[in-house]
């Protein structure tokens, strides 16, 4: 069994007098891709703040190697469906802004910053500005960010749900073929059943409200997995189980 | 090729001013106002030349005043958008009288500020101070205020300190109303000047103009005013300038989509 990088232990928030979310534990090991599939307004987004530190849980821990980083802020980066690159900045200082708050120095942390454009598909954009990006490739140089930031573990927020169905399916293989190549470890938030069972090792179920873990998927097939695997009958067979286990 | 649509724009205002001119020359020429209250274009003009080292050496005081208390207003404008940005409470209490504040008038002020602090800079800057710290303090601390929580929130959870997110997330984005501010601040920091001049000093162009106006001399009344006006206009040429240079990521774009 692979080592666990993080794991969540009973995490529970209440919002505004409302639970949002209970009882949460989930654990992602190395080099793993984990997905948390829910409907929307469920709670996902609570607990991925929870787990970067933004807010703190009401009770529960989150663990990082072992560690509890409850309510830290700075050792889990995120990336959402929002880039997040700040239009004033060219792409190659976007990219290296974690660098930066690490008080890298700036010319080293460009440097670092750029061995990575070739490997995230942006090679040639680092002079550009965000606006002159195209969707697919913002979300690419934001995920580059989120690496710079924490080589190992990342969360990831519906980051290709604003994309269009097209452009979507290319980032998925390239979000695949890169995570063979960089050994990072994912939990990755969506709604999106299709793309769940496309991304992931594992899928926890989120049902409610208040929110809570109600299954456990492993998807067997390894990775990288062809375009064929898309249209198999074992593909319907996972989103049949995973319509039923959210009442669709 | 076609022409740019915005190099003709500039010329209409161009033919009104003009036209304007002419009007006035031509009143004045057959007499329907008394040459004396209303001199000519050309009477202005001539008297502007005449005047000119006399003109230039009160316009180094005023904008010496102007520019001291635009630099002051700056940095306290920096300072309690700042302050306020970080302590709701100090917010909550003190924005609306700051906002309320503003309704005084300048004028009203002016000749107070003369008594307690003298005929010397001192009230003039003062006064220049108090009317341009406001439009760039709201628009400094709206641009803190709208920054977008997320990008916060990320640079937070990237383990960021508080100056590290000013500086790279809420003061770029709070550059663009503060050039808006700036620009409104400087034609206030002359007029500023001018008219705390007008209540005491011993140079500045106020205090000419109040000279040539004891005199009856209006055609160096018009040269002054017009001379306030074109510096007025150069300087806010030159926040364009400014904001041009250190907002790129707006204007090298916007210059690059003409190229296409």
């Amino acid at each position: 069994m692979k080592k666990i990088r993080l794991q969540t232990k009973n995490i529970g928030k209440t919002y505004a007098g409302e639970l949002i979310i209970k009882n949460i534990n989930i654990t992602l090991r190395e080099k793993e891709l984990v997905s948390l599939l829910g409907v929307s307004g469920i709670g996902k987004s609570t607990l991925f703040n929870v787990i970067a530190g933004v807010t703190a849980p009401d009770i529960g821990q989150v663990l990082l190697d072992g560690f509890d980083i409850t309510g830290q802020a700075g050792k889990v980066s995120y990336m959402q469906q929002k880039d997040l690159l700040q239009p004033h900045l060219k792409v190659l200082d976007n990219v290296a802004l974690p660098l930066f708050i690490r008080r890298l120095n700036k010319s080293q942390a460009r440097t670092e910053a750029l061995k990575y454009f070739e490997d995230f598909g942006i090679a040639g954009t680092q002079d550009k500005y965000p606006s002159q990006l195209s969707g697919g490739m913002r979300q690419r140089a934001a995920l580059l960010r989120t690496y710079l930031f924490s080589k190992d573990v990342a969360l990831f927020d519906e980051p290709f749900s604003a994309l269009d169905a097209i452009t979507k399916r290319a980032m998925h293989r390239w979000y695949l073929a890169l995570m063979e190549r960089i050994n990072m470890a994912a939990l990755f938030i969506t709604h999106d059943i299709d793309e769940a069972i496309l991304l992931s090792d594992r899928i926890y179920i989120m049902t409610g409200p208040p929110g809570v873990i109600t299954a456990e998927i492993t998807i067997n097939p390894p990775r990288p997995r062809a375009d064929e695997f898309l249209v198999s009958e074992n593909f319907l067979n996972y989103k049949r189980q995973i319509m039923k286990l959210l009442a669709l | 090729m076609r022409k740019s649509p915005s190099i003709n724009h500039k010329f209409y205002p161009l033919f009104v001013l003009i036209g304007l001119l002419l009007i006035w020359h031509l009143i004045t020429t057959i007499g329907l106002v008394p040459g004396f209250m209303l001199p000519s274009p050309l009477d202005v003009l001539r008297a502007f030349a005449n005047s000119f080292p006399e003109l230039m050496g009160h316009a180094g005081v005023s904008l010496t005043e102007a520019f001291t208390g635009l630099a002051l207003s700056i940095m306290l404008a920096f300072v309690i958008a700042l302050i306020m940005d970080c302590f709701e409470g100090i917010y909550k209490a003190f924005h609306p009288l700051i906002v309320i504040s503003q309704t005084i008038p300048t004028v009203a002020i002016a000749p107070l500020l003369v008594l307690w602090l003298g005929y010397n800079m001192t009230p003039k800057i003062t006064l220049v101070v108090l009317t341009c710290f406001f439009p760039m303090t709201i628009a400094l601390l709206g641009g803190f205020k709208t920054s977008d929580a997320d990008a916060v929130n990320l640079m937070r959870a990237m383990g960021a300190r508080k100056w590290q997110i000013y500086r790279y997330i809420k003061l770029p984005n709070a550059l663009p109303g503060f050039f808006s501010g700036l620009r409104i601040s400087v034609s206030y920091a002359i007029v500023g000047a001018v008219i705390a001049e007008w209540l005491g000093g011993n140079s500045g162009l106020g205090v000419y103009m109040t000279r040539v106006r004891k005199s009856y001399a209006f055609d160096k009344m018009f040269a002054v005013i017009f001379l306030i006006a074109l510096l007025s206009l150069l300087l806010i040429k030159v926040v364009d300038l400014l904001e041009r240079k250190s907002m790129p990521w707006i204007y090298r774009l916007r210059e690059e989509e003409k190229l296409e």
